[in-house]
């Protein structure tokens, strides 16, 4: 067993991260989720590593691009607004495949919002909230402990398939406090040392679809755009490569859904109603469930834990068994338009509020006893 | 002779400037500056942003990154921050790093990163046909100064000093020996240097403005060009119009990750 601390979710957050390996961060306050960056202040120079509180979000998150590919593994946190402001690098991020990973603690929006009210409405500002076609990878925990090692998953997935990563968390969850057990054993993937020949090195050269790129400063030199790029790392815009690049891409993620995915599943095995909840959300649905299965009525949970990549294949199969499906979030209904994509729409209901509060056990229990 | 291949990437010539654009100049300066620093190539790091200037990146043997419109600088600061020993040299134009990159650029210098800035000021947007920028004089025209443009300008040596940078220097294509000169006292200083060089856009600024060719206008930027010393003797109503080169600060301040390593590391008790 491993020591016990009672954490903030921010908290947990700042020091799963330093435990996965970060060693830049570079950030821009934000309520709510400044602890994280003030925990990094704290924890980074003390272990080696660096911090500064850059001038904005956009630059937050390029200090943070830089940071990594000098060979330094980065992060940023932020909210709404700050996430808003940092798109556009993030897309570059996923064009020039940096590993870096970029915290939300969603807050209630659009624009300034409610800073110190929880949301979920981010959730498809992280799938396609920069501009062109691209994969993402999100995460969403739904505690503070899953937090801790969420974000060393988080980190490792960014290291192996060299792709910035989203971890989402919501108002509720980083200023909650909860206790977490902090083991030894932990897997955390080292940046890789490429080796290589200088005079004929290509830092886009492919393995598995993943580029086989260097770090800056490490005798390799090479070079690095936003721009459709070749293997070399040079621009190349032609059709064909622009077509091969974002289908490689989106391979590079799609093909690891093994890996990648995450999801649990509570209640009631293939149930008549199925709850589908993310986050903290998924807390209460997991509470009203046990209620409806002590009263008898076949319920079920589908948590994903991984968001993007959404855990389509695995929820179309359990849907299909289901006499209902029912999507509860904090926001205007976002992965429930979603699953309409491959869920039998009459079988959705969508249960949302935005009124800066939890969807309670209560109503989620009132509103799948009315749709049985 | 200067052997450029040294550290030109050779395949990649020629490049995507216009004939007789002044960004081969400031190029070639630069690595001449890079020589006589004598630095290995593998310690040098080359970042910019987005524009015709910040194509440089790619045509030159060092390690480097063409980045997003505007930050190259916050891009450059965090690569300092996790390399220290690389030598950061940011390659910019006068939209990137003083229109969508200004506040970057301004943060950086009151931090005194040790970044040296490289500014390409050809007073215009090249890259994107000739619209104006937070340096076109007024009273010229441009793609989207169709009347004449009415923006006061951006003078960009005071805007580094007011900021806090700890070397700032201003020459001219017209001028190459001295560019060179300054930016190698600019690569020499620990601290944030901005070197910031006049340039000829004759195809998107000049053709609009009576000076089609690189020659007339870098015989414009010639005639304009007046050093520090001898501005110092001058009326300001002699001084309009005119660019005023030299060195305007050369001074000592503790540089940023420096002071970050012996102050924060060091009471936070970290540190190798
Ligand atoms: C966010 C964003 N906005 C606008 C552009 C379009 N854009 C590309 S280069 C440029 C201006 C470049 O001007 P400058 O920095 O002076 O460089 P020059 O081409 O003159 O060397 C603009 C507006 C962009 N690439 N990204
Ligand atoms: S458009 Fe102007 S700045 Fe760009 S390459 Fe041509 S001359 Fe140079
Ligand atoms: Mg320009």
């Amino acid at each position: 067993m491993g020591e016990i601390k009672f954490l903030q979710g921010n908290e947990a957050c700042a020091l799963g991260a330093v435990r996965a390996g970060l060693r830049f961060f570079g950030g821009y306050p934000i309520t709510p989720s400044s602890e994280i960056a003030e925990q990094c202040a704290r924890l980074l120079p003390r272990v080696g590593g660096r911090f500064i509180q850059m001038e904005d979000e956009i630059a937050s998150i390029a200090s943070i691009i830089g940071g990594s590919l000098a060979g330094t593994k980065s992060m940023t946190a932020t909210s709404g607004p700050g996430f808003s402001l940092m798109q556009e690098a993030l897309g570059y991020g996923i064009m020039a495949e940096v590993p870096f990973v970029v915290v939300n603690v969603m807050r209630g929006g659009p624009s300034t919002g409610h800073p110190t009210g929880p949301s979920q409405g981010d959730i498809m500002q992280a799938r396609w909230g920069t501009h062109g076609d691209h994969p993402v990878i999100a995460l969403y925990p739904e505690s503070v402990p899953e937090t801790y090692y969420e974000i060393i998953r988080a980190f490792n997935l960014a290291e192996r398939f060299r792709q910035p990563v989203v971890f989402l968390m919501d108002e509720i969850l980083g200023k909650m406090n909860e206790s977490v057990e902090i083991r030894d054993d932990i897997e955390i993937i080292p940046r890789r040392k490429i080796e290589g020949d200088p005079s004929r090195y290509a830092p886009y050269a492919m393995k598995e679809d993943i580029p086989q790129t260097a770090n800056y400063g490490e005798g390799l030199r090479f070079h690095v755009t936003g721009l459709f790029h070749d293997e070399t790392g040079f621009p190349d815009v032609s059709g064909d490569n622009i077509q091969r690049s974002i289908d490689r891409m989106f391979r590079k993620i799609e093909e690891h859904e093994d890996v990648i995915g995450k999801w649990e599943e509570t209640g009631t095995v293939d149930p008549d109603i199925l709850l589908v909840s993310v986050g903290t959300q998924a807390r209460s649905a997991k509470m009203a469930c046990k209620e409806l299965n002590r009263e008898g009525i076949s319920a079920g949970v589908f948590r994903p834990v991984t968001v993007w990549p959404f855990p389509e294949k695995r929820l179309a199969e359990l849907s299909r068994k289901a006499k209902k499906v029912l999507i509860i979030e904090m926001n205007k209904g976002q992965l429930a338009d979603e699953c309409r994509k491959f869920i039998d729409g009459d079988k959705i209901i969508a249960l949302n509020q935005l009124n800066s509060e939890m969807i309670s056990p209560r109503e989620i229990i009132s509103t799948a006893k009315g749709v049985l | 002779m200067f052997d450029y291949s040294k550290y030109l990437r050779m395949d990649k010539l020629p490049h995507i400037w216009c004939y007789g654009c002044g960004n081969g100049i400031i190029l070639k300066g630069a690595v001449r500056a890079i020589d006589k620093m004598g630095w290995d190539k593998d310690s040098v790091m080359a970042v910019s942003g987005i524009g015709c200037s910040s194509r440089a990146t790619g045509y030159v043997d060092f390690n480097s990154l063409h980045t997003l419109h505007g930050r190259a600088i916050p891009y450059a600061t965090g690569i300092k921050m996790s390399r220290p020993d690389l030598n950061v040299i940011v390659f910019t134009g006068d939209g990137d790093a003083t229109a969508i990159g200004g506040n970057h650029f301004i943060h950086a210098a009151r931090r005194n990163i040790d970044l040296t800035v490289v500014l390409f000021n050809n007073n215009i947007y090249g890259m994107t046909g000739g619209q104006y920028s937070p340096t076109t004089p007024q009273g010229y025209f441009a793609s989207t100064a169709p009347y004449g443009h009415i923006d006061p300008s951006f003078d960009i040596v005071q805007l580094a000093m007011g900021s806090g940078a700890t070397f700032v220097a201003r020459s001219t294509v017209a001028n190459p020996r001295e560019m060179e000169k300054f930016i190698h006292e600019g690569l020499k200083n620990k601290g944030f240097s901005l070197i910031e060089v006049v340039s000829n856009c004759h195809e998107r600024f000049g053709k609009r403005n009576k000076m089609k060719s690189p020659y007339e206008m870098i015989e414009w930027i010639r005639s304009r060009a007046v050093s520090k010393v001898k501005a110092e003797t001058m009326e300001p109503e002699e001084l309009e119009g005119k660019i005023i080169t030299g060195i305007f600060r050369q001074e000592t301040r503790p540089e940023y990750v420096e002071a970050y390593d012996s102050f924060v590391m060091q009471k936070a008790g970290g540190g190798n």
